[in-house]
C-alpha cells in the first residue's frame, strides 16, 4: 500500500493562481454570497469582477482570481458550486491559456515637459486619452494586468493623481463556450 | 389552477401542500398575519415554544426522528436572531428545515425600524440558502423552492424572510409544480466506473473497515438497510460517527462501536491500521480524524458523499464518489454480487482476529461503585430498562452526551438526536419535544447534564402545555463535566468557572413547571427510580446525582493519532492522571 493520500506532493502544496468564471442567477445578494464564502472560509480574492451578461435570463458572470494549493482550489470550486444560485463554475486556468484583460483609468497631473512625456508614454502603451485639461490627463488602458501595472509604474514617475481598475475579465480561447 | 389569497395565507397553504403537520414557533409583530391565517385552519398544528432557539431545535428533533422537513415560524429582529444557533446547528448536522421569519414592511427595510434586523444577511452563513421575498408574485415559488432545497441533496436549513406588507398583499397562489430546480441539481447517482473501482478495492482488502455517518441516516431507511446488507455480505467490520449511530445495529457482531475522540479502542485502532477504508456519508471531521497527518496512514480510502465539497476537504481520498448513500450502496451491492472472483473470507481472518484482541481490552469498562452512581452505570441501566420500548434519545452536549453515545445502544436509525457538528448545549430538551411531537406514543428521553439542561430549561413549559411526556435524565455531577475534564488535561486542574454553582432543586423545578421530579443518588435504588420515570405519563425531570470527578474515556487527546488513545485506568481510584498527556503543540489544537 502506498501512502498516496497523505504524501502531500510538494507540487500540490505550492499555492497557484487560478482564474474562475462563475455563472450565477442575477438575484439580490448573490455577490454577497460569493464574497462571504471567500471571507468565511478564509480564501483569497485577488480580483473580482461582476456584471450581468444575459439580461433576459438574469444571468451574471463573475470572474474571480484567487490563489491556493490544489486542494484549496478544488474546495473553492466545490463550495461555489453548491451555492444555490450558481449555474456553473469554470476554472479557466485548468482549461489552458485563457484571455485575461482589465481596464484601467489613470489620471496624471503635471505641467510642461511632463505633459508631453505622459502623452508619449500613453501612445507607446496604446492608451486612449479620455480627458485633457491644462494640467491633467485621464488615460484609458485595456490590457493584461502586467501591462497595466507597467503603465501605472511609469506614469507614477510623472505624477499620478488617481488610478481606477476594473479587475480581470476572462474567457477561454477557441470555439468552446461556457 | 391558481387561487387568489394573501401572502400570509399562502404560507399556510404552501405548508399544507408540502405535507407539513407541525410547525414550531413564537408569534410577534412581523408575523401576526401568518398567525392569523393559521387560526382559520387546523391542518398545520402550531407548537408554541418558549424561546425561538427552542423552536429550531424542536424542529431539528422532529426532522431527524421522522425524516421529514422541520418547520419553524418566528418574528423579525430578536425572533430571527434567537433562531441563529439552531439554524447553525442544523447546517452543521445537515438537518432539513424551513424557517419562516417575519420582516418589517418592505418600505422600512434598511431604516433601523423596530424589531428590524438584516435577517438574510445574518443567516447567509448559517443556512443552506435563504430568501428575502420582495414581492407577492415570488412568494409561492420561493416557499416551494425552500422545501425542495432543504430536503434535497445534502439537507440543510432554509430561511424565508417575508416582509409584513408581502404577508398582507393579495396574489395568485400556485401549487408545487415540478420537482426540479433551475440551478440546484444535486447528483444522486454515483459514477459507476468509480463504484466498480471501489468494489474492486474492497474485494482485495486484507484489513477493511466501513466508516459510516449521518449521511446514511439522512438518505433514509433504505440506505440503512442497504448498508446492513453490504456490510453483512462483505463480512467487514463497521464503525460509525456520532451522527451515524443507529444506521447499523449495535447488537451486530460486526459492529465496532463509535469512532473518534471518545470512540472505542477497537474502532479507532481499526481505522488507524486498516488498508481499505470505506467511508459512507461521513465527512472526516476533526473529532473523528485526530491528528490529520497520522490519520489512517496506510489505507486506501473510498468516500461516498452527496456533497462534492466534502470529498478531499480534510483528508485526501483515493476514490471519491459523489452521490446519495442509498443509490451508491445499491450499486455497490450489485457490483459486489457481480464480482467474478469472490473475495476469500480467509484473507481477512487475521484482521478480524486482531480486532478481537483490541475488543478484549474492554475499553468501556469502568470502576463500579456501590456507594455512588457512576454516570456510565446510569446510562447502562437506562438502556437496559428502556431498550424494549424502542426509545428515542436526545442529548445535550458534554460528557453525558459521550457516555450516552458509548453506553446506550442503537439498533435503528432516527432514534438518536444529538448536536454533533456545532455541539450546542441546550439542544436536547427542545429536540426531545420535537421528537415526541413526531412520535406521540414513543418513549423519548433527553439524556442531559445539569449545566446544559439549564440553557433551554424554559421548554419544560412547552412539554407540559402539549402533554408531551418527555423524560429529562440529568447526569448531575455539579460540573460542566467536559470543561472540567479538559481543564484537567490542559490547565493543571484549575477548574475556572466550571463548577455548577447555585443549581436549582430539579425536583422542585419539575413540579413548578407542572411535571414530575425524581432524584436518585443510590445505585441500589436507581432501577426503581428509572422505572418510576418511565411509568409516569407526563414530563419528568430525573435528577441523577452521579460521581462528580468521573472522566470520559477512551479519549484521543488533541494533536494525537488514533493509536494514541488514553484508556480508563481501572486499577486506581483516582483514575488516569491526565494532566501531562497533551503537549504544548496539542494544546493549541483544541
Amino acid at each position: 500500500m502506498t501512502q498516496s493520500h497523505y504524501s502531500d506532493a510538494p507540487a500540490s502544496s505550492i499555492p497557484a493562481r487560478h482564474t474562475l468564471s462563475i455563472l450565477v442567477d442575477n438575484e439580490p445578494g448573490v455577490l454577497a454570497r460569493v464574497a462571504g464564502l471567500f471571507s468565511g472560509r478564509g480564501y483569497n480574492i485577488e480580483s473580482l469582477t461582476v456584471s450581468e451578461t444575459e439580461h433576459e435570463k438574469h444571468v451574471s458572470r463573475l470572474t474571480i482570481v484567487t490563489t491556493g494549493t490544489a486542494m484549496v482550489i478544488e474546495q473553492i470550486k466545490h463550495q461555489l458550486d453548491r451555492l444555490i444560485p450558481v449555474h456553473r463554475v469554470i476554472d479557466l486556468t485548468v482549461q489552458g491559456d485563457a484571455i485575461e484583460r482589465e481596464l484601467a483609468l489613470v489620471k496624471v497631473t503635471g505641467r510642461g515637459e511632463q505633459r508631453s512625456e505622459a502623452l508619449r508614454i500613453a501612445a507607446a502603451f496604446g492608451a486612449r486619452t479620455l480627458d485633457a485639461t491644462l494640467n491633467s490627463f485621464v488615460f484609458e488602458l485595456t490590457g493584461a494586468s502586467e501591462d497595466i501595472e507597467r503603465f501605472v509604474r511609469v506614469m507614477a514617475e510623472l505624477g499620478i493623481a488617481e488610478v481606477s481598475r476594473t479587475g480581470i475579465a476572462a474567457m477561454s480561447r477557441g470555439a468552446e463556450a461556457l | 389552477m391558481s387561487e387568489t389569497m394573501s401572502g400570509a395565507e399562502m404560507v399556510i397553504k404552501a405548508m399544507q401542500d408540502q405535507g407539513v403537520e407541525h410547525i414550531f414557533g413564537y408569534p410577534g409583530g412581523a408575523v401576526l398575519p401568518i398567525y392569523d391565517a393559521m387560526f382559520h385552519q387546523d391542518k398545520v398544528k402550531h407548537i408554541l415554544v418558549r424561546h425561538e432557539q427552542g423552536a429550531v431545535h424542536a424542529a431539528e428533533g422532529y426532522a431527524r426522528s421522522s425524516g421529514k422537513v422541520g418547520c419553524v415560524l418566528v418574528t423579525s429582529g430578536p425572533g430571527a436572531t434567537n433562531a441563529i444557533t439552531g439554524l447553525t446547528d442544523a447546517l452543521l448536522d445537515s438537518i432539513p428545515l424551513v424557517c419562516i421569519t417575519g420582516q418589517v414592511p418592505t418600505h422600512l427595510i434598511g431604516s433601523d425600524a423596530f424589531q428590524e434586523c438584516d435577517t438574510v444577511g445574518i443567516t447567509r452563513h448559517c443556512t443552506k440558502h435563504n430568501y428575502l421575498v420582495r414581492s407577492i408574485e415570488d412568494l409561492p415559488r420561493i416557499l416551494h423552492e425552500a422545501f425542495y432545497v432543504a430536503a434535497n441533496g445534502r439537507p440543510g436549513p432554509v430561511v424565508v424572510d417575508i416582509p409584513k406588507d408581502v404577508q398582507f398583499a393579495m396574489g395568485q397562489y400556485e401549487k408545487p409544480q415540478s420537482n426540479q430546480h433551475k440551478t440546484y441539481r444535486p447528483q444522486m447517482d454515483g459514477d459507476i466506473s468509480k463504484i466498480r473501482a471501489a468494489v474492486e478495492l474492497m474485494a482485495n482488502a486484507k484489513k477493511p473497515v466501513f466508516y459510516s455517518g449521518g449521511g446514511v441516516i439522512n438518505s433514509g431507511d433504505e440506505a440503512s438497510a442497504l448498508l446492513r446488507e453490504l456490510v453483512h455480505l462483505t463480512g467487514y467490520p463497521i464503525t460509525s460517527t456520532l451522527m451515524g449511530l443507529g444506521a447499523y445495529p449495535a447488537a451486530d457482531p460486526q459492529w465496532l462501536g463509535m469512532l473518534g475522540m471518545h470512540g472505542t479502542y477497537e474502532a479507532n485502532m481499526a481505522m488507524h491500521d486498516c488498508d481499505v477504508m470505506i467511508c459512507i456519508g461521513a465527512r472526516f471531521d476533526d473529532r473523528i480524524t485526530g491528528r490529520l497527518n497520522a490519520f489512517s496512514p496506510n489505507s486506501k480510502k473510498i468516500h461516498v458523499d452527496i456533497d462534492p465539497s466534502s470529498i478531499n476537504k480534510n483528508v485526501r481520498v483515493d476514490i471519491g464518489i459523489v452521490g446519495d448513500c442509498a443509490s451508491v450502496l445499491k450499486d455497490m451491492l450489485t457490483e459486489w454480487k457481480a464480482l467474478s472472483k469472490k473475495p476469500n473470507v480467509k484473507e481477512i481472518a487475521p484482521w478480524l482476529k486482531e480486532i478481537e484482541t483490541w475488543k478484549a481490552k474492554d475499553c468501556l469498562a469502568y470502576r463500579a461503585s456501590k456507594t455512588t452512581i457512576k454516570p456510565q452505570y446510569a446510562i447502562e441501566r437506562l438502556y437496559e430498562l428502556t431498550k424494549d420500548k424502542d426509545p428515542y434519545i436526545t442529548t445535550e452536549v458534554g460528557q453525558h452526551q459521550m457516555w450516552a453515545a458509548q453506553y446506550f445502544r442503537f439498533e435503528s436509525p432516527n432514534r438518536w438526536m444529538t448536536s454533533g457538528g456545532l455541539g450546542t448545549m441546550g439542544y436536547g430538551l427542545p429536540a426531545a419535544i420535537g421528537t415526541q411531537m413526531a412520535h406521540r406514543d414513543s418513549l423519548v428521553i433527553d439524556i442531559a447534564g445539569e449545566a446544559s439542561i439549564l440553557m433551554n430549561m424554559q421548554e419544560m413549559s412547552t412539554a407540559v402545555q402539549y402533554r408531551l411526556p418527555v423524560k429529562i435524565f440529568i447526569l448531575n455531577n455539579e460540573y460542566m463535566g467536559m470543561v472540567r475534564q479538559w481543564q484537567e488535561l490542559l490547565h493543571g486542574s484549575r477548574y475556572s468557572e466550571s463548577y455548577s454553582e447555585s443549581l436549582p432543586d430539579f425536583v422542585k423545578l419539575a413540579e413548578a413547571y407542572g411535571g414530575k421530579g425524581i432524584r436518585c443518588s443510590d445505585p441500589a435504588k436507581l432501577d426503581d427510580a428509572i422505572r418510576e420515570m418511565i411509568d409516569f405519563p407526563g414530563p419528568v425531570i430525573f435528577d441523577c446525582l452521579v460521581e462528580k470527578m468521573e472522566n470520559c474515556f477512551p479519549m484521543i487527546p488533541s494533536g494525537k493519532a488514533h493509536n494514541e488513545m488514553i484508556l480508563n485506568d481501572l486499577s486506581d481510584d483516582a483514575g488516569v492522571e491526565i494532566g501531562n498527556i497533551i503537549d504544548q503543540k496539542g494544546k493549541a489544537l483544541v
